[in-house]
């Protein structure tokens, strides 16, 4: 299909404006828009989520719903998507731009082997025996680097793992050669070691394939590692346009600079743990709240499988006044610790102590009264909020609960207290959760878990939810409210930088055990275990230049040539 | 977050019907309305039945004299006699009063038991929660009719008035209706019971009753009002079938539809079409709108099923997009 050489012009958008009907009335959602992406390249499109971006790489494969109404120009090849026939459309899709998602587990369908559905899209543009498409699918499936796939290409999608899949679901993108690929976010949902091979992979189809990709991203880091060329959308319009060492190195644009401004990077914490190291050593009090000895939790497995051992002899101590950082990839145990602690999850084995009491075995009756000194963040801030009740009423609740109000009006002062120390306006109490914006709810879920003044504090995951801007604001205040309150705080993350502003102590988790403990810098400046420094290594940093050295160094450290490289 | 967008909603707009009429577009607002006229006519009608209907239900004569059987259409009846000398619209106007009642009785009794039952079930899980949905599975199996004909002659010995015939009816219905509201209320407490404003809740330090009725109870009853009206227009049938099979109401106890349905099977072979087609005519009808409002309920409560108009293309008063956070 391939006709374009390397350089020709594959995708031209041309003042695209996208306009949805809500219940709210229209909202433009993209204004304006024009893009060129040349074979061969890797075009990011940047921006915070409503920023218009998924919308703009929707729209290239005419996938927006019926609610939209669209106008301008996206031209593939001779085609204006905009417009074209259904029949045609179709056609274009696979041949001419194909499209990776975001979610591999979900863009699968669970009940086809992945070699049907590969061959599904060679079926829909081009007559193939099964053989043959077959034969096609085992190629493609070996050169995105699936090992065995002679074998592997009559599984189900739930037999291989979270980057697996989605290299099944770029094998399908690129079995048809597409003058296009556009791959909407697609690393967000996996894990950072995972993410750096699927990035290689990512390069390895533009350099091998010659296709021009569209990549949709929040992630400074990812663009720094693949990106050829910027675009940075806020409120649906580009802002800022530039070659990426250029944009990285001297940005344009006020929201540009302060999206870069935003983003965390490793050793950024370093100074203010030692400040805080300094001051908690005055401080004297260093009473341990939580005391983990040996800490086995096993999720009983259904008739006829074995439990699942998601902690396996784990040991830590978080003292009075100190955040401990648990960071670990996805499956590794680290929310189940979490939520252990919160007397959420039971304790199977070896000994948990929280405020003095013994988890193993501990019934809730007896554990309830202690819940006035645990506060919890969640991951989600849009759905650890009733819909139901307006902020005040979520905040009062613990207040309630505890005997500390009558109802909801009677502890409105104390709410509107704390609405102020995360700093939100007053007036945002009246208001029901979904009127908030994502940082904003995160706050007021922070205003909750410190609502009856707690002696420890666990955020399971609080900002991965969030845009990069809006995580450092909140991420901020984290620590502001720490100091001032004082608690102590169980921070748990996939995100080494994100641990590294806040974590006084930071433990390394990896398939339920703990392999590394110590405070920040030595973690971060000399790791010691191999899964930590191949984290690390995998953490992708803002910087072009400063990203391709240490994509060197990872694959060193990973001891293999870049991924995909086997057909 | 502009503050434009977030208006505060009035009393109006929040009330259940009125919010979703003002919701609707095109093609589905012409189904609710028309669903809601019918029911709005069905229930004034009922209401008003004393003063609408020219005569008695179970009256035979005035001060003119008897009736007379099988009267057709016009004159001093409008829409003729039946075989029994009544009435037929007389019968059928009142008649609006008997479906009425047997709705309210049926879906009141059933409603509380379900949501409670589910609540309970759903929430505490374990043995009970199993025992119950094998006792709603086993109800399930059982038709409705039989329950309500065995109900029927438990009541009344098979004939009855007013009362026994209701209650025959609306407690079979309540029967095969608890289940639906059980399953319906269950599943929805058990996805509600996994989302972390529950979990929320929990480590706050709520107690189950709280987390229950305050957090759990108000989130999963999105689907009752679809139920609810088609439930409503199934206890219509239940209760015209009854009648029908001659487990009904007495003639001189209400005036039922499905009993003069019954009673006009003979007529229909002798041409005389006036007694069988204003009662079906009712039933029909009241079923319909009911059911409107319910598919018109389901489809607006899903907004991926809700039509919108479209956005105009030149985007005249377009919102913007939100604000930046940092511009708070």
């Amino acid at each position: 299909m391939s006709t374009l050489m390397k350089g020709d012009e594959a995708l031209e958008i041309d003042n695209l404006v996208v306009t949805f009907a809500t219940d709210g009335g229209d909202v433009r959602a993209v204004d304006g828009v024009s893009l060129s992406v040349r074979k061969g390249e890797v075009l990011a499109i940047v921006g915070e989520s409503g920023s218009g971006k998924t919308v703009t790489a929707k729209t290239i494969l005419g996938l927006l719903p019926e609610t939209a109404t669209t106008s301008g120009m996206v031209m593939i090849g001779d085609d204006n998507v905009i417009g074209v026939s259904g029949s045609r459309l179709r056609e274009i899709r696979g041949t001419g731009a194909a499209m990776v998602f975001q979610e591999p587990s979900t863009a699968l369908n669970p009940v086809f082997t992945v070699g049907w559905q590969i061959a599904e899209g060679l079926r829909a543009h081009g007559k193939y025996t099964r053989a043959q498409a077959r034969a096609k699918a085992i190629d493609f499936l070996t050169r995105v680097g699936i090992p065995d796939a002679e074998h592997r290409v009559d599984y189900y999608p739930h037999q291989f793992s979270g980057g697996q899949k989605q290299r099944i679901v770029i094998a399908m993108a690129l079995v048809l050669e597409p003058e296009i690929i556009v791959a909407d976010e697609p690393t967000t949902a996996l894990d950072v070691t995972v993410q750096a091979e699927i990035l290689d992979l990512l390069r390895w189809c533009r350099d091998e394939f010659n296709a021009a990709i569209v990549l949709i991203t929040h992630n400074m880091g990812v663009v720094a590692d693949l990106a050829d060329r910027v675009a940075v959308m806020y409120q649906g319009k580009i802002v800022e346009e530039a070659e990426a060492v250029t944009l990285f190195h001297h940005p344009k644009h006020e929201y540009t600079k302060r999206l870069l401004a935003a983003v965390p990077f490793i050793g950024a914490g370093t100074i203010k743990t030692r400040e805080r190291a300094a001051e908690r050593a005055t401080a004297a009090s260093s009473e341990a709240l939580v005391v983990a000895k040996d800490l086995v939790i096993e999720y009983q497995g259904h008739l006829g499988r074995g439990s699942f051992r998601a902690v396996d002899g784990v040991d830590f101590q978080i003292s009075a006044r100190e955040v401990l950082g648990l960071v670990g990839e996805s499956g590794s145990g680290k929310t189940t610790i979490g939520r252990a602690i919160a007397g959420l999850t039971k304790i199977t084995g070896g000994s948990l102590s929280v405020l003095g009491r013994e988890m193993l075995g501990v019934r809730e009756r007896t554990f309830r009264p202690l819940r006035q000194d645990i506060g919890f963040v969640f991951q989600d801030p849009a759905t650890s909020f009733n819909p139901l009740l307006t902020i005040a009423q979520c905040v009062a609740e613990p207040f309630i609960v505890h005997g500390h109000a009558g109802d909801a009006a009677a502890a409105r002062s104390r709410v509107d207290e704390l609405l102020e120390a995360v700093q939100l306006p007053k007036s945002y109490g009246d208001r029901f959760p979904h009127e908030l914006s994502g940082g904003q709810r995160q706050r007021a879920s922070l205003a909750r878990a410190i609502a009856l003044k707690p002696k420890l504090l666990i955020a399971d995951e609080p900002t991965s939810a969030l845009d990069v801007s809006v995580q450092a604001r909140v991420l901020e205040l984290f620590a502001e409210i720490q100091r001032e309150f004082g608690f102590a705080a169980l921070f748990i993350s996939h995100d080494l930088a994100v641990v590294d502003l806040l974590a006084d102590r930071i433990a390394v988790l990896y398939k339920g055990r703990l392999v590394e403990e110590g405070i920040g810098e030595d973690i971060l400046v000399a790791p010691k275990h191999p899964y930590t420094q191949r984290l690390l290594a995998s953490l992708p940093v803002p910087d072009p230049v400063l990203q391709a050295k240490r994509r060197e160094e990872l694959h060193r450290l990973r001891g293999l040539e870049p991924a995909g490289a086997t057909g | 977050m502009t503050t434009s967008s977030i208006a505060k909603p009035t009393i109006w707009s929040r009330l259940p019907l009125l919010r979703e009429l003002k919701q609707s577009v095109g093609w589905q607002r012409g189904m609710l309305v028309a669903g809601l006229v019918i029911i709005a006519i069905f229930l004034l009608t009922a209401a008003f039945a004393q003063g609408l209907a020219p005569f008695g239900y179970s009256q035979l004569s005035d001060e003119n004299g008897v009736f007379g059987a099988q009267l057709p259409p016009g004159g001093r009846h409008l829409l003729g006699t039946t075989v029994g000398g009544y009435d037929v619209l007389s019968r059928v106007i009142w008649g609006a009063q008997t479906a009425v009642l047997v709705i309210v009785i049926a879906v009141a009794l059933s409603v509380f038991a379900g949501v409670i039952l589910g609540l309970v079930s759903g929430y505490f899980g374990g043995w009970l929660d199993r025992v119950l949905v094998v006792v709603a599975d086993a109800v399930y199996a059982f038709p409705s009719l039989l329950l309500a004909i065995v109900m029927s002659i438990v009541i009344s010995g098979g004939r009855s008035g007013l009362f026994t015939g209701l209650m025959a009816a609306a407690i079979s219905i309540t029967v095969v209706f608890i289940p639906q509201y059980f399953r319906v209320i269950r599943s929805e407490t058990v996805r509600m019971k996994s989302e972390a404003f529950v979990e929320s809740a929990k480590v706050i330090g709520a107690s189950n009753a709280r987390v229950m009725f305050r957090h759990v109870l108000r989130n999963s009853t999105r689907t009752l009002p679809l139920i609810l009206t088609l439930n409503a227009s199934e206890a219509i049938l239940t209760l015209a079938g009854l009648g029908f099979l001659g487990f009904g109401i007495e003639p001189t106890a209400a005036a039922e539809w499905g009993f003069d349905l019954n009673k006009s099977i003979s007529d229909v072979a002798a041409g005389i079409w006036w007694t069988s087609i204003f009662p079906g005519t009712a039933i029909v009808l009241v079923v319909l709108g009911i059911t409107l409002v319910g598919e018109s309920l389901n489809d607006l409560a899903d907004p991926r099923l809700r039509t919108r108009h479209r956005a105009l293309a030149s985007g005249a008063g377009v919102s913007d997009v939100d604000e930046l956070e940092e511009d708070l």
